[in-house]
């Protein structure tokens, strides 16, 4: 392993090619696949089995209060999903992109975030919307066919879910470099911005050419990748040689690994992230090492794809069960708290089923609405066609 | 944010208010006078600080302005493109110079899916008003993709504005109310006619940039052209001229909204057209254009709508351009064929 030449070209004595799914300890050793134990360089504050650790470079300060929000959000955003991914069974949505898995990821990730700061999400950041304030029937609309998200993407300072991948992280760019044009940067009082995308999405050339372009003009960018090792079909493998967070290096910042499944190592690692685009130390890169515990959307089958064992095995670092055990051993919470807990999640579920079934469809005159800030007369003429056509049809519109 | 007015009597207005300017220092002069309109107006692009641009376009900006409003971007068309997105986010005003026409390809994801549909899909709560410059067009005895004419792949999407000056006056002008849209623009300029004089009055009061204009009265034939080929199809009226044909002659000059009613005007009395452009002709917007006239001008019609168009082929070696790009021959044999039909 001492040259490139020898990585593409094994040597004849090699030991059998690793499959997709399983690499071999050499690939491993030498750092060039990821593995499900995500390395040395996991920064991890909680372990699976609710056991606080600690790290040298990475801590945090929490209060039974904070974490007890932490637990609560997550809890209550994996009931959104769930709840979702119901409706789309029932018929409501058209489609469903679950978080199953990612909850720690994005409320740690989320809750770091300052008001003033702004995000691009890609379309599986439900949890991020959470922490933005964003009411969860606010995404339904994109997956019901309704609209496109109706949320004010400058006053929640959380832009529209970005479906084609990778398109958001230039977005986020452009935008972090408008912040530091603007003299935000550069001290405490500093705004950032936080891009989220996926393993996928770092073969796209947009993401290539964000990290550029954060990087020559030293942009307050927090490139927030969730590895939740499966894009589709395709496994990690597929798309690098190298663990994606020492990527970072190539391009001249910082590259981060954390714990995806653990919110408070996610909290405190994107906090300190943050705080360094504050000062004009961006951009940064923070790979969230987790795992996508349902399908891709409801349309996907994972089980062509993927073996049920590697399911069982991240079941059990469930990011939501490790903090309960440890509230519990710290006496922070009690029954009566877990128990508001899940009342409050249920009257969530049931305010999004009600509010998913009364949705109206919107009226033929969207088609034509707001494709231009300042009108165009052709399409106009077109709409007006249209408009006088469907009302010609005895009993009105339809 | 709202659109910024320009407050054009204390834009730096040159000494003489007439000048006689070639395309491009017109359109140098237009962006100057935008930027210190606006402070939110920046500039992006390869090439386009210490340089000034290939072209020269924007020849002095960055030594006035600065480098946080000119900026020398990394090459990648994409990366202006979508950093462009961000910062029309973040109230700023973008103008992209893409360098060649066929290099806005990589550029084109996020033309298509993000700068021309963030209006809608936020129904307005995102505007995007970033103007993005190609130099477009053959006939500069260039190597392969510098001579291309892709504006129809614009003027087919949705939520795009597209428009081509081929004069002075229209270059200096076009160019800030294009910069004061909230609506993104596609600005085609004829980068063959960029050292074409001719007067610009930088007092006058310009007409509205997406609207059609006669250029020349007729009255046998109707020629419709845009950016490079208004030349062309000028010079061919005037030597049907000396032959006693009356040809008149109309500048598009937006290609999307297209602004017809000039054209239908026309045709209904000259009963004949002949639409010139340096693009492929099959789906493009001369395919567009003579099918907007036969339905609105059907019984006016003595003759088809005839195109004169570049061939649908790959833009060729240099060497066969001459042969390839309509000239004042072949759209007076257009003519010819449609006087007889």
């Amino acid at each position: 392993m001492s040259s490139p030449e020898q990585w593409t070209h094994p040597e004849p004595d090699a030991a059998p090619a690793a499959t997709a799914a399983k690499p071999t300890a050499e690939q491993v050793i030498a750092g060039l696949r990821a593995t499900d134990e995500g390395g040395a360089d996991l920064v991890q504050l909680l372990t699976p089995e609710g056991e606080r650790v600690t790290h040298p470079d990475f801590d945090i300060d929490i209060t039974p209060e904070e974490l007890r929000g932490l637990y609560r959000d997550m809890v209550l955003i994996r009931r959104v999903d769930r709840e979702a991914n119901a409706l789309q069974r029932k018929g409501q949505l058209g489609i469903w992109v679950p978080l199953l898995g990612q909850e720690a990821a994005q409320i740690g990730a989320g809750r770091a975030m300052r008001e003033t700061d702004m995000a691009f999400p890609s379309y599986r950041e439900h949890g991020i919307a959470w922490t933005r304030g964003i009411n969860p029937t606010e995404l339904l609309g994109i997956f019901r066919g309704t609209d496109q998200g109706t949320w004010d993407p400058v006053e929640k300072r959380f832009h529209p879910y970005t479906i084609v991948i990778g398109n958001q992280v230039l977005n986020a760019a452009g935008y972090a470099m408008g912040q530091k044009f603007d003299g935000k940067v550069g001290d405490d009082d500093g705004e950032a911005t936080m891009c989220f995308f996926g393993d996928g999405a770092t073969s796209q050339g947009d993401v290539h050419e964000g990290f550029v372009w954060a990087a020559v003009y030293d942009a307050p960018l927090v490139f927030f990748c969730q590895n939740n090792q499966w894009a589709i079909s395709e496994p990690t493998e597929r798309q690098s040689r190298l663990p994606l967070y020492q990527r970072a290096r190539g391009y001249g910042f910082p590259g981060i690994r954390v714990d995806g499944n653990d919110v408070l190592a996610t909290l405190a690692v994107t906090k300190w992230a943050l705080n360094e685009c504050r000062h004009g130390n961006g951009p940064i890169l923070i790979e969230a090492f987790t795992y996508r515990m349902d399908a891709h959307t409801t349309s996907d089958d994972p089980t062509r794809y993927r073996l049920s064992d590697e399911l069982e095995m991240w079941k059990l670092k469930d990011p939501i069960e490790r903090v309960k055990v440890y509230l519990v051993r710290q006496q922070w919470a009690d029954n009566e708290f877990f128990d508001s807990v899940e009342a409050d999640a249920d009257k969530l579920g049931e305010e999004l089923r009600e509010f998913c079934t009364n949705m109206p469809d919107p009226p033929a005159e969207r088609i034509f609405s707001n494709v231009y800030a300042e009108g165009n007369p052709v399409l106009e003429a077109q709409r007006d066609e249209f408009l006088d056509y469907v009302s010609g049809f005895a009993g009105g519109e339809h | 944010m709202a659109a910024p007015t320009m407050d054009r009597s204390t834009a730096a207005a040159p000494a003489t208010p007439v000048q006689t300017l070639t395309i491009s220092k017109a359109l140098n002069m237009g962006l100057r006078a935008a930027m210190e309109a606006n402070p939110k107006v920046i500039m992006m692009g390869e090439d386009i600080g210490k340089l000034g641009g290939v072209f020269r376009i924007t020849d002095g900006l960055q030594k006035d302005f600065g480098e946080q409003r000119v900026l020398d971007t990394p090459l990648a068309e994409s990366g202006i493109i979508g950093t462009a997105v961000g910062l029309a986010i973040r109230g700023y005003r973008p103008v992209c110079e893409i360098q060649f026409d066929g290099f806005i390809f990589p550029g084109f994801d996020q033309i298509v899916s993000q700068v021309a549909k963030l209006h809608y899909r936020t129904q307005g709560k995102i505007k995007m008003p970033i103007v993005i410059r190609v130099p477009f067009g053959g006939g500069i005895g260039a190597v392969e993709h510098h001579s291309e004419s892709p504006e129809s792949y614009f003027a087919h999407t949705a939520g795009l504005k597209v428009v081509s000056c081929s004069n002075p006056a229209d270059a200096y002008w076009m160019i800030q109310q294009a910069i004061d849209c909230d609506d993104p623009v596609l600005f085609f300029e004829p980068k063959r006619r960029y050292y074409e004089k001719g007067e610009v009055d930088t007092t006058a009061q310009p007409g509205k940039l997406f609207e059609s204009r006669v250029l020349r009265s007729g009255t046998d034939a109707t020629l419709v052209a845009y950016g490079p080929m208004v030349r062309t199809s000028l010079d061919a009226a005037n030597a049907a001229a000396e032959d006693g044909t009356s040809l008149e002659v109309i500048d598009l000059r937006t290609l999307s909204p297209l602004d017809l009613a000039p054209v239908f005007e026309s045709v209904r009395r000259t009963g004949r057209l002949v639409v010139v452009s340096e693009a492929p002709s099959e789906s493009s917007i001369a395919s567009e254009i003579a099918a907007k006239v036969q339905q609105e001008c059907f019984y006016s019609l003595q003759a088809p709508v005839l195109r004169v168009t570049g061939f649908d082929t790959p833009y060729p070696p240099s060497k066969l351009e001459e042969e390839f790009l309509p000239d004042l021959d072949r759209v007076l044999h257009a003519v010819d064929r449609s006087l007889a039909w």
